[in-house]
């Protein structure tokens, strides 16, 4: 489970351009769940994602993320508990290494890298099963540089690697945005079947209401940093979730 | 064949300087031009040593232990002090040019009186043991796991944080090894030549990126060749092409814009090639 406790965090501090994005933000992620994050541009979805990562530091606040504060980690320590996805495809892979490459780096996550050994081949049969999960044939593929995978095949291998040590927290960081549909459809099935196959404690920014309803246990809707949703997902339709965000929309714009 | 010899010889010493630039630029995507003051710094700690007594092997081994350090400096002044890495290399090469005139309190030093590692036998043969050392402790050292990760660095950073790892640390070993293996490459030289000379690290950048650039032309899409392979023929060819011109009449002076010529032709090559490849093909990952 993760804990955010009394959260703070503004930009521009010291000029007049300030924002204050959260002002004592209180949140509880349940342990084993995908929940999905939405709002609209600017409402504090990714910046809450980059404070939990550590991408970007907190002013005040606590993350407790099974029973100890990340907060005050640096963003390499917090890696070794956390898994993130980006939406940028080739953000999560080496490009100019293998498939097995890639695979043997994200194996040896939070171990400590030393003057071993990286690739042993004992451990082929345990990437091609993982690989196989995907169905999209890179089990094939382990000696391809990623650079030359297509956006949904290099996306699906950052899941993999990203989950393959059962991190205590997944991030998907909009991780279908940049994916033509039908990918973007494909890989979000491969990441439902992931999280429930390891029950893995999840968070899934989306900008996309269905994908939201369809793939999460619990939908938050964020404005100015604040929690103006919170339902499980089975009580939810799209057309409610637009016709909040409808209205919100008109009352920036008034 | 004398001219021919001497060029493979050199070549063979510019192999170790292209092996240490290609860490840098090939695999950190780092442009460190500190190397032009740590191929004469390598030199200079070389006559340092030899000249108080110390044996040549010892002397061009502790030249390239030294000679990391102005790695080490680069990489403070980029990690730490948030200074672009370009200016921090020509920071660091500026106060080499002064540090190596202080080595010796000379600009100019011969070592015609001094023992040096070509003694021990033919001068070929021995460079073509280091070269072949280094290039075997260099490839194994790439398929260890610091080693993917260095390669890792250089290809995304974000990738190296989320593994738990600082990406800087991976930075200054690598810029620490290559810029020992420039120093290494400046000491050989300096007992090759029989002196040092404080200008003999100018266009020395220049002569590396034409190595490797000579290099990568050669059977381009095999993944056989190693890169470390391919830096070492390309210097070989770049000394061979350079002697065979300096033969012909050409003045040793004219070459240095005739090797930038060199590289500039090839990597706009590269560059314009690659992006009529994008605009035939539907283009990779969309960045948001």
């Amino acid at each position: 489970m993760l804990k955010i406790n009394n959260l703070s965090k503004s930009f521009n501090k010291d000029s007049d351009e300030r924002i204050d994005i959260f002002h004592g933000f209180n949140l509880q992620i349940e342990e084993n769940k995908c929940t999905a994050i939405i709002g609209a541009n600017g409402c504090g979805k990714s910046t809450l994602l980059n404070l939990i990562s550590g991408s970007l530091m907190a002013d005040q606040g606590e993350f407790i993320l099974k029973g100890k504060d990340i907060g005050k980690l640096s963003e390499e320590k917090r890696a070794i508990h956390i898994g993130r996805v980006h939406q940028d495809p080739s953000m999560g892979v080496s490009p100019t290494l293998t498939i097995l490459e890639n695979m043997s780096l994200a194996d040896k996550k939070g171990e400590g890298f030393s003057l071993r050994k990286l690739v042993h081949k004992g451990k082929i049969p345990k990437y091609v099963e993982l690989l196989k999960d995907l169905d999209l044939g890179l089990e094939d593929k382990l000696d391809t540089q990623v650079k030359y995978l297509s956006g949904g095949q290099r996306q699906s291998l950052s899941l993999v690697m990203a989950s393959m040590k059962f991190p205590d927290l997944l991030l998907l960081d909009e991780h279908t945005a940049a994916l033509d549909p039908k990918t973007s459809h494909v890989v979000m099935k491969k990441t439902k079947e992931l999280i429930e196959k390891y029950k893995m404690t999840t968070i899934m920014i989306s900008h996309n209401m269905k994908d939201a309803i369809d793939y999460s246990d619990r939908v938050i809707m964020l404005d100015k940093g604040q929690v103006i949703l919170d339902k499980p997902s089975k009580d939810l339709t799209e057309e409610e979730l637009m016709d909040i965000y409808r209205k919100k929309l008109v009352e920036h714009l008034m | 064949m004398k001219l021919l010899l001497t060029s493979v010889e050199q070549g063979l010493i510019f192999a170790v300087l292209a092996m240490g630039v290609f860490l840098t630029y090939k695999i950190l995507d780092i442009a460190d031009l500190s190397v032009e003051g740590t191929f004469p710094f390598g030199a200079f700690l070389f006559a340092r040593f030899v000249s108080s007594g110390i044996n040549p092997i010892l002397s061009t081994f502790l030249a390239f232990c030294l000679g990391s350090l102005a790695g080490l400096l680069t990489t403070t002044l980029f990690t730490r002090l948030k200074i672009k890495p370009i200016l921090a290399g020509i920071l660091t090469m500026t106060i080499l040019y002064s540090v190596n005139l202080k080595i010796n309190g000379k600009s100019n030093i011969p070592l015609f009186s001094y023992g040096s590692i070509y003694d021990l036998g033919s001068t070929l043969l021995i460079l073509i043991i280091i070269v072949l050392i280094v290039k075997i402790l260099l490839d194994l050292f790439l398929k260890t796991e610091t080693g993917y990760l260095l390669i890792a660095t250089g290809d995304n950073e974000v990738l190296v944080k989320s593994l738990g790892e600082n990406s800087n640390k991976y930075k200054l070993i690598g810029l620490m090894l290559a810029n020992g293996l420039v120093a290494l490459s400046g000491a050989l030289m300096a007992q090759h030549q029989g002196f040092v000379d404080i200008t003999m690290g100018a266009g020395i950048i220049v002569v590396a990126l034409a190595s490797i650039i000579i290099g990568d032309t050669i059977k381009k899409n095999s993944n056989i060749l190693k890169n470390t392979t391919r830096a070492i023929i390309g210097a070989i060819i770049y000394k061979i092409i350079g002697g065979i011109a300096i033969d012909l009449g050409l003045n040793p002076n004219d070459l240095r814009a005739i090797n930038a010529i060199i590289v500039i032709v090839f990597i706009a090559y590269n560059n314009t090639a690659s992006n009529l490849f994008k605009l035939k093909g539907k283009g990779g990952a969309k960045n948001a």
